[in-house]
């Protein structure tokens, strides 16, 4: 009897030591993740310095590189995105709990949920084709024939460029908006909008005062979390941003993005220090998103705990 | 005086209501549009190009007539699958271990970090798996980019299985250990099992979503014109294949892409579609 218990015992304790060392995994692969980036990227760190940041000149041959153009591109096109995307996914989130939550709903929501199903390349694809087009011969002569005088719609339009950038990763990162914004809204209690009724709001008064007031932190947070996601999204930018490094005030030049420029150049970088210097902008992403969702989950988080 | 200004006030708050309403909906139903513009111009770009060649042969040179992508597709299944033998392994114990063992700091630290490489791009978890394999293999392999996918679907499975095992109601293990039953003969045979179905949808749409995956391919499994099924050679897939012939300056090879994004399109869908309704059931009854 004795020896059945501690065999059991001996098993309950291999077990939770193979689960504990690959849940420890984990962590280490992400150490590890951060280790090799530095240990690659550290020739270019030493080559750039710490002027990398703020110059804007990108030559591969003379072995000069400066990372703004693509920082500027990275936040400008999320930036867009964000425009796009806030309205019409807070929009949508409010719609889904507040006032329907019955068939049509439940459909929305789920077209909305498809999105993300949607693969980054065939975003991209669709970029190229349709979305181009549309920008360059409807959209893009709209603003710049009618709003043309400010800076962000002069020049030229190019059909694939910043503008058309920023609208793919607001299609994109949408799901993720609704899909937070909507959990948050519903951690509301149901007493406050009762209460608020009770007074005799409007429906709209009760959203803008009983709901999106208390979730305001957590609606906070799934907008960074949008951007987190924006600003890390490669594929369908790659394909319609334009490619060009250059910082231009208009939104519908051509423009390039951090995650863009690995995408393109990684498998050409010819010299060693190339090479390392696209780790280096990988390393740069890597901070820049890994800040900005922690940021996000602190403010969901949050919410979660009201 | 002030009956009628009450009014006013009244109906100007009614209007704002209205104008409120309508602008909600009509952000829900323009948060749709892009999905049915996506959907139908892959389906009507694509379905040209679909037959039996398209599935069946080799890619051909720009110029030649005929060809497809037969090779890119066996190469996505190849690579899913190497993703799904390294990541499910480390995604479903971790998740394990989080939820039988997982509380105070250790579980903190672990869900901490499971959350910040959830959120990592993926071209960035491209170049790490770029320094660490392609770099001491020298040549680029599908199996560095199944294991590039497989970190990609860590954070998500290990996720899932947590929350799922929590789910299981604890009269189950109760009544289990209450038979006499070893602590992790319980978690392994009863409340795994019982979990199973929902971590299976887990990973059913992890998988859908890394078949997606194109950024982290590009220098880990790269791309292969010819067939190939050794895992430590180049190997082509769908998504590759996509972007590869997107940003070419050839019509045909534009149709091409439309009609391999038609057939992963559909492949993703439908995985997602069935899994959720096959989740549905388990969920709602």
């Amino acid at each position: 009897m004795g020896i059945a218990i501690n065999k059991a015992g001996n098993g309950d304790k291999i077990f939770s030591y193979i689960t504990l060392i690959f849940a420890w995994s984990i962590p280490a692969l992400l150490f590890s993740l951060f280790l090799s980036l530095m240990v690659s990227g550290w020739p270019a760190i030493l080559n750039n310095g710490p002027g990398f940041f703020v110059r804007s000149v990108w030559d591969p041959v003379a072995e000069n590189f400066g990372v703004l153009p693509f920082i500027y591109g990275t936040i400008i096109s999320s930036l867009i995105a964000l425009v796009i995307a806030v309205p019409l996914g807070l929009g949508t989130a409010i719609y889904l709990t507040e006032i329907s939550r019955g068939k049509t709903g439940d459909w929305i929501a789920q077209m909305v949920e498809l999105l993300a199903a949607i693969p980054s390349v065939v975003y991209g694809l669709w970029g190229i084709f349709v979305l181009g087009p549309i920008v360059a011969n409807i959209i893009g002569p709209m603003f710049s024939g009618t709003l043309g005088f400010i800076p962000i719609f002069s020049g030229p339009v190019y059909g694939l460029g910043m503008f058309s950038g920023g609208v793919i990763l607001a299609i994109m990162i949408l799901p993720t908006l609704v899909a937070v914004s909507r959990e948050v809204l519903m951690t509301v209690p149901n007493n406050l909008r009762e209460s608020a009724m009770a007074l005799g709001t409007t429906k709209m008064e009760t959203v803008t005062l009983a709901v999106l007031k208390p979730a305001w932190p957590g609606i906070m947070g799934a907008i960074i979390l949008g951007l987190g996601r924006a600003l890390g999204e490669t594929m369908a930018v790659t394909m319609v941003i334009g490619n060009r490094p250059q910082i231009s005030p208009s939104i519908f030049a051509p423009a390039y993005t951090l995650a863009s420029v690995i995408a393109n150049e990684f498998t050409e970088a010819s010299s060693h220090v190339y090479l390392s210097t696209l780790i280096e902008v990988g390393l740069v992403l890597l901070l820049i998103t890994v800040i900005v969702n922690g940021i996000a989950r602190m403010l969901v988080w949050k919410m979660k705990q009201i | 005086m002030e009956n009628e200004a009450n009014i006013k006030i009244f109906k100007l708050r009614k209007l704002k209501e209205k104008l409120f309403l309508y602008g909600v909906f009509s952000a829900a139903l323009i948060a749709v549009v892009p999905l049915i513009s996506i959907l139908a111009y892959v389906f009507f770009q694509g379905i040209s190009s679909l037959n039996l060649d398209f599935f069946t042969s080799l890619p051909v040179p720009a110029g030649e007539a005929g060809g497809g992508i037969a090779n890119a597709i066996a190469g996505t299944f190849i690579i899913v699958l190497l993703a799904c033998v390294v990541g499910l392994p480390v995604g479903i114990l971790s998740g394990i271990w989080l939820a039988e063992y997982g509380e105070g700091k250790r579980g903190f630290v672990i869900r901490y970090t499971n959350d910040v490489l959830a959120g990592i791009p993926s071209i960035v978890i491209g170049i790490f798996i770029y320094a660490i394999f392609v770099l001491a293999m020298r040549r680029f392999s599908a199996i560095a980019g199944g294991v590039s996918l497989a970190i990609i679907m860590i954070p998500t499975i290990t996720k899932t299985t947590e929350e799922l095992i929590r789910m299981v109601p604890i009269s189950l293990w109760e009544s289990a250990l209450a038979l006499g039953i070893s602590q992790w003969r319980v978690t392994w045979y009863v409340v795994f099992r019982t979990a199973w179905s929902g971590i299976f949808t887990g990973i059913m749409l992890a998988v859908a979503r890394v078949s997606g995956e194109t950024a982290p391919l590009l220098f880990t499994s790269f791309n292969n014109q010819f067939w190939n099924f050794a895992v430590d050679q180049p190997m082509a897939s769908m998504t590759v294949q996509i972007f590869n012939y997107s940003i070419s300056p050839f019509n045909d090879w534009h149709s091409k892409s439309w009609g391999a994004s038609l057939v992963l399109v559909a492949i993703i869908l439908m995985i997602t579609l069935t899994v959720r309704r096959f989740s549905k059931r388990i969920y709602y009854g």
